[in-house]
């Protein structure tokens, strides 16, 4: 019998191991597996890579708890502005940067889940951006080829699942969640919603493939509010 | 008694408005953070515009009022925002296929400078004390099926913010079609800047002065 259900937040982080490049889901503070984040930051792996669009907003939770603690060693994301936490880490040359330009990111990422090892794109082409990479020309247009993004686990955010993995997602709280779900060995789901009974199959935008360990966590929406006055 | 010397304060919508106008019926449009964002509420007649948000939605509607925020559903400012009858939600892999597919009809940015061929600098000033952030410009700039600029003509120091050729890093080479500023509506075509519209009260001159390479009349 499949049962990727775990009921404690420790029991589906088991196994993280430091020096592992993390995946992490969220636009804002929407999607963002806060709770599994908080969780990993009390276990505390040493020389994490993270891979997310944002680097965090506030102190006390997800990516920046986890910075604060020291426990990064690189980020790599398309927009770290509005976390404090990263910017004083980052201005004082204790924590690394990879600016990736968000499309590109994310193709990165969906490439890595489709067993795509690059590609080539417009974006960055003929910018300082594209510095270091091989570029090539397609019917007279200057593209950059860009490698695939895996990691060793992801953190995501889902609205509703079930024991078989699948999730369907609410509002803009998909963002990169589906994607990075793909793109790790280990795929690790806070959801809302943790159903005895199967979603419908209609509704699924994660099919339970993609997803080995579920864990419900109920949504903070004072948190989500609280973020969107910070914006 | 004193005659003080009224100034009209500028009108700053006034350019957000004037692209409003020629933004066309049916068209999917992509709006940057800042002014940009504003053209939204400008759209009052029978066109259907339909707004994108890189976080993942199509047919985006206007804020909330207080007490019906959806906690769950924030634009790509992380602002709170509601959807319109026929909107959709979909993950970033979608969005920006939408985006470096050439799906998205008009993209409105703002920015730092523009070039006469077109060269966007729009994301960093490339200063080393400064903490780069890239998010979706340089996408949207090569992806969207035109980018229009909307944005002061002069720096506030007075430096022509069109210029021959840009001094900051670029986000995206030969991107920018058209630019609404305070002076009015110009077009990039064969390496020059030419004028579509002058704002009102705005003779040639005066935009040629303040436009940091040559201006063509049409």
């Amino acid at each position: 019998m499949i049962d990727k259900r775990k009921y404690s937040l420790a029991e589906a982080l088991e196994g993280i191991s430091d020096g592992a490049v993390v995946m992490i889901g969220g636009f804002g503070a929407v999607g963002q597996p806060d709770a599994l984040v908080d969780a990993l930051a009390e276990i505390g792996p040493r020389d994490l890579t993270v891979i997310a669009n944002n680097a965090g907003w506030s102190r006390e939770t997800g990516i920046p708890r986890l910075m604060d603690l020291g426990l990064v060693r690189k980020i790599i994301c398309s927009f770290p502005k509005g976390s404090e936490v990263f910017k004083s880490l980052y201005l004082a040359g204790k924590i690394e940067l990879e600016i990736v330009p968000q499309g590109t990111l994310a193709e990165r990422i969906r490439c890595a889940g489709a067993g795509i090892p690059a590609f080539y794109t417009a974006t960055a082409a003929g910018t300082q951006l594209e510095k270091g990479k091989e570029t090539r020309e397609f019917d007279g247009r200057r593209y950059v080829m860009e490698r695939a993004l895996p990691a060793d686990v992801a953190l995501i955010e889902a609205w509703a699942g079930d024991r078989w993995g699948n999730l369907s997602y609410q509002g803009s709280g998909r963002n990169f969640n589906p994607v990075m779900a793909t793109a790790a060995k280990l795929t690790i789901c806070q959801v809302h919603e943790l159903l005895d009974a199967p979603l419908d199959p209609n509704a699924i935008v994660t099919p339970g493939i993609f997803v080995n360990r579920i864990v419900q966590v109920k949504a903070d929406s004072d948190r989500l509010i609280a973020a969107q006055r910070l914006a | 008694m004193t005659v003080q010397t009224i100034i009209q304060p500028q009108d700053r919508e006034a350019p957000a408005r004037r692209l409003a106008r020629d933004i066309e019926d049916g068209w999917y449009v992509n709006l940057g953070v800042g002014m940009p964002t504003k053209v939204a509420d400008m759209i009052n007649d029978e066109r259907e515009v339909v707004f994108h948000s890189e976080n993942g939605i199509l047919g985006m509607g206007p804020t909330p009022p207080e007490g019906e925020i959806d906690p769950w559903l924030v634009n790509a400012g992380k602002k709170p925002v509601t959807l319109l009858p026929g909107a959709s939600l979909f993950h970033h892999a979608d969005s920006f296929t939408m985006i470096r597919g050439g799906h998205i009809d008009l993209c409105v940015l703002g920015a730092f400078e523009v070039s006469q061929t077109g060269d966007l600098a729009n994301w960093t000033t490339g200063g080393d004390e400064l903490m780069p952030a890239v998010g979706g410009a340089m996408d949207l700039s090569v992806g969207a099926k035109r980018i229009w600029v909307l944005m002061q003509h002069n720096a506030k120091g007075g430096e022509s913010k069109l210029v021959e050729a840009c001094s900051y890093p670029l986000t995206a080479p030969g991107a920018v079609s058209r630019i609404y500023t305070d002076l009015g509506v110009f077009g990039v075509a064969d390496g020059g800047f030419y004028v579509i519209d002058l704002a009102e009260g705005v003779s040639l001159g005066e935009a040629r002065a303040r436009t940091g390479a040559p201006l063509h009349a049409e």
